[in-house]
């Protein structure tokens, strides 16, 4: 437990799994907020208007609490992982380079116009600082997606005599081959969990007041989210698969829970993974139907963890649970977006309540499916930083243990107070209704007077 | 010029852009526990609460941009200031929710008003400290640190963080003075005025004791006939000093700022005599530091190209939020 090697992964296990909270949240309603204040700019409707600034009070607390926790993950790789820093500095500093410069400060910059400009700027531009806040998100990534990526499957490099990796070539470095599949399959992650969200509160505003015009819209417009992007989702899910079996098989083994190799393996969906033996309990498990999934033919060939040297196999109790948690739940949303158009069909998307229940219980299903996602990829790529070429072990910085866990019991004291209480804050402004106007101030030159600046222009 | 210096520039760049841009939004933390009506905590919290944001961001793009240019510096730097780094990291977490939860909470004594306090007060004394720690110079061997993790802790990098402390309160106050008017803008004009003489003090210590530090940057100082180019820079702090207090005095709205970042300006031109060419005091220069050049170059192009864009969207931000603040500006 002193190790300086296990703390500094528990760090920044712990300080990165709060991060990817914020994001997948605010990339996509970034681009909610742009899609309401287009609709209303088109339309004229007020209640695009209403979701708009109700939304955006909630996307800048979730802003913020992104934006302090990003900056603690700019310096993990310095202060805990020196090494690697050194070593993939050449290659991943630049592409890090291009967030700060084409992603960050894109956001930065015009969220202040997007919370305060209301009554300053036309409206054209303002909703042109919304759509920047939203391609910054976007760009942002994309960067930090394809650095992640290069770990996975560095291409594009030699190594230098001190160690160092070089780029030889940008354009294989930035699109390496698990670039594209991990950056569609986050980007809808971070669109379904934005709409859960939504949804969620859509459903709850429901469940108290069936005519809610406002609840109504958010619930329709998440579960058109819903119903188009999951399915999408398990096509996009599926492709990362194969492309992770075709760079990563050791992961895909561990995920699986498959130790022995098997030609026409089976799909075990459930079973005790025991990395001590190597063997699973598998309890429920249909038989082919793994090759048939993971090399499309169902007397293919996969290996198991046996087979590979044992010193670089990653560890499958940890990530056969997380994938199933991250499966189930798409697996879930795909059924309610199945049942939300069934009830649109029968017009009575907007009446059932135990729709509404579900949707309001799976509010933050798309957070745990998002860490249960990343917790399978990260965990499966170790014991490597850079797979296949850097061990984790050889990644940590020079530090003693005393270092690294006093910042570490720091940061979990400071993250649960602090993000705790933005939590609070948030739930408080999704009890409010978003069809009235209490908790939307009157006074001059708040929201009342934004209000009337777009009525009368 | 070589790429490497080039780079060394830009990063010399935006390291001084975040000192002076999250220097006075710290600096609004710094003068808080002088400000005491809300009515006027709102004030000063609405004068930068569009802008901080993007301030900050410069912070990224210096700590990016050294993992990119420099990787080897990167790698030795933040582990060796492991501690201040953290504390101030903290910090910035404190500070930087407290712009978005202080208008959420509805009791009397806002606590996220101390943690804005707080945040503001470790974030900038840390900075300080780091600042100093790395003045005092960083050993390494295998191309890594190789000191202890308390190292940075010594009498001079305590100081340098109270300089930062009290160098922000200035450059805080400075600025509440071009955003505030009437009795509130007077407040900030006497606390500037301690503010202003504090710093000049903290100046003075710091840049005489910085000299005798290592043997190398007294010769950067003080040897014949390298004085002659560097003594401009003592010259114009004093010119400076004087031009400031002046301003202090008058009713002037955007002067005193302006030449409180001029002060800035020279003790940043003072602390890259004493180090350059060096990137990790004492003796690793910018050459042996930097990236191959593939990674220099490409970089270098999205510099070129993103650069003058940023700093011209964020002119437009600060030029839409200019003139006095007024408090009946916010969404909450």
């Amino acid at each position: 437990m002193f190790d300086p090697l296990i703390l500094a992964r528990f760090q920044f296990a712990f300080v990165v799994s709060f991060h990817i909270i914020f994001p997948a949240f605010t990339i996509g309603l970034a681009s909610y907020l742009a899609v309401l204040e287009g609709l209303w700019l088109w339309k004229k409707e007020t209640r695009y208007l209403k979701l708009f600034n109700y939304w955006l009070k909630i996307f800048a607390i979730a802003f913020g609490m992104g934006v302090v926790s990003g900056i603690v993950m700019s310096y993990q790789f310095g202060t805990n992982w020196s090494v690697f820093s050194d070593k993939t500095g050449p290659i991943l500093g630049p592409l890090m380079g291009y967030e700060v410069l084409s992603a960050f400060f894109l956001e930065a910059g015009f969220l202040g116009i997007m919370l305060f400009g209301m009554n300053k700027v036309g409206k054209k531009l303002h909703f042109f600082a919304t759509l920047m806040v939203a391609f910054g998100t976007f760009f942002s990534a994309f960067w930090i997606l394809s650095v992640n990526s290069w770990m996975h499957t560095p291409a594009g490099y030699s190594i230098n005599d001190v160690g160092q990796f070089v780029p030889e070539n940008w354009f294989e470095i930035i699109f390496n081959p698990s670039f594209p599949y991990r950056l569609i399959h986050m980007l809808m992650a971070a669109y379904l969990t934005t709409a859960f969200v939504i949804g969620g509160v859509g459903a709850w505003h429901l469940l108290k007041n069936k005519t809610n015009l406002c609840a109504k819209t958010m619930l329709s417009m998440a579960m058109w989210m819903a119903s188009v992007v999951a399915p999408l989702q398990l096509v996009a899910g599926d492709m990362h698969g194969l492309n992770t079996m075709e760079y990563q098989p050791a992961k895909i083994a561990a995920m699986e829970g498959h130790y022995e190799t098997h030609k026409g393996a089976p799909l075990i969906l459930f079973g005790i993974p025991d990395d001590t033996n190597m063997s699973i309990n598998s309890i429920i498990e249909i038989p082919k139907l793994g090759s048939l999934i993971l090399k499309h033919d169902s007397e293919a060939e996969i290996k198991g963890l046996k087979d590979f040297p044992k010193d670089e196999i990653p560890k499958a109790e940890i990530i056969f649970w997380s994938f199933r948690i991250m499966v189930g739940i798409g697996m879930l949303m795909i059924v309610v977006g199945f049942w939300s158009l069934f009830l649109r069909f029968k017009n009575s998307l907007y009446t059932s309540s135990i729709f509404h229940k579900i949707i309001l219980f799976m509010g933050p299903a798309g957070f745990i499916a998002v860490i249960a996602g990343w917790i399978t990829t990260e965990v499966g790529r170790q014991p490597f930083t850079v797979y296949g070429l850097l061990k984790t072990v050889d990644s940590v910085s020079p530090i003693d243990a005393p270092a690294v866990g006093l910042s570490l019991i720091i940061f979990i004291i400071t993250y649960f107070i602090v993000f705790g209480a933005g939590t609070i804050y948030i739930f408080r402004q999704f009890k409010i209704d978003p069809a009235s106007d209490k908790g939307i101030p009157k006074k001059v030159g708040s929201l009342g007077v934004s209000m009337k600046f777009f009525d009368k222009a | 010029m070589s790429i490497e210096l080039i780079w060394a520039i830009i990063l010399s760049f935006a390291i001084f852009a975040y000192v002076i841009l999250d220097g006075f939004d710290l600096g609004i933390g710094i003068n808080y526990p002088f400000i005491k009506s809300k009515w006027e905590r709102d004030l000063a919290m609405n004068s930068v609460a569009p802008i901080w944001d993007g301030n900050e961001t410069w912070l990224i793009l210096g700590g990016g941009g050294l993992f990119a240019a420099f990787p080897l510096a990167y790698s030795i730097v933040l582990p060796a200031l492991y501690a201040p780094l953290t504390a101030m990291l903290i910090g910035l977490i404190l500070r930087g929710v407290a712009f978005e939860f202080r208008w959420k909470n509805k009791q009397q004594k806002n606590i996220w008003d101390q943690a804005f306090i707080i945040g503001s007060y470790t974030a900038s004394f840390f900075q300080g400290v780091a600042l100093g720690a790395f003045i005092q110079g960083i050993p390494y061997a295998d191309r890594a640190y190789s000191g202890m993790w308390w190292d940075w802790l010594s009498p001079f990098s305590i100081l340098t963080g109270l300089a930062v402390v009290i160098g922000y309160g200035l450059l805080g106050s400075t600025w509440l003075i071009y955003k505030t008017e009437n009795r509130t803008k007077r407040n900030m004009q006497r606390l500037a005025r301690r503010f202003f003489i504090t710093t000049l003090v903290m100046i003075i210590i710091v840049s005489l004791w910085t000299p005798y530090l290592h043997p190398e940057y007294f010769d950067k100082w003080f040897s014949f006939p390298r004085i002659l180019y560097v003594l401009p820079v003592p010259l114009l702090v004093f010119i400076g000093s004087i031009m400031c207090f002046r301003s202090l005095y008058k009713n002037h709205d955007l002067q005193p700022f302006l030449w409180s970042i001029f002060l800035f300006l020279l003790s940043f031109i003072g602390l890259m005599i004493s180090i350059f060419p060096n990137i990790v005091p004492p003796s690793l220069d910018i050459w042996q530091a930097a990236a191959p050049e593939k990674s220099l170059k490409f970089l270098l192009v999205g510099v070129v190209i993103f650069l003058p864009i940023i700093i011209g969207y964020t002119s437009f931000t600060y030029w839409i939020f200019r003139g006095k603040t007024q408090n009946n500006e916010n969404y909450h």
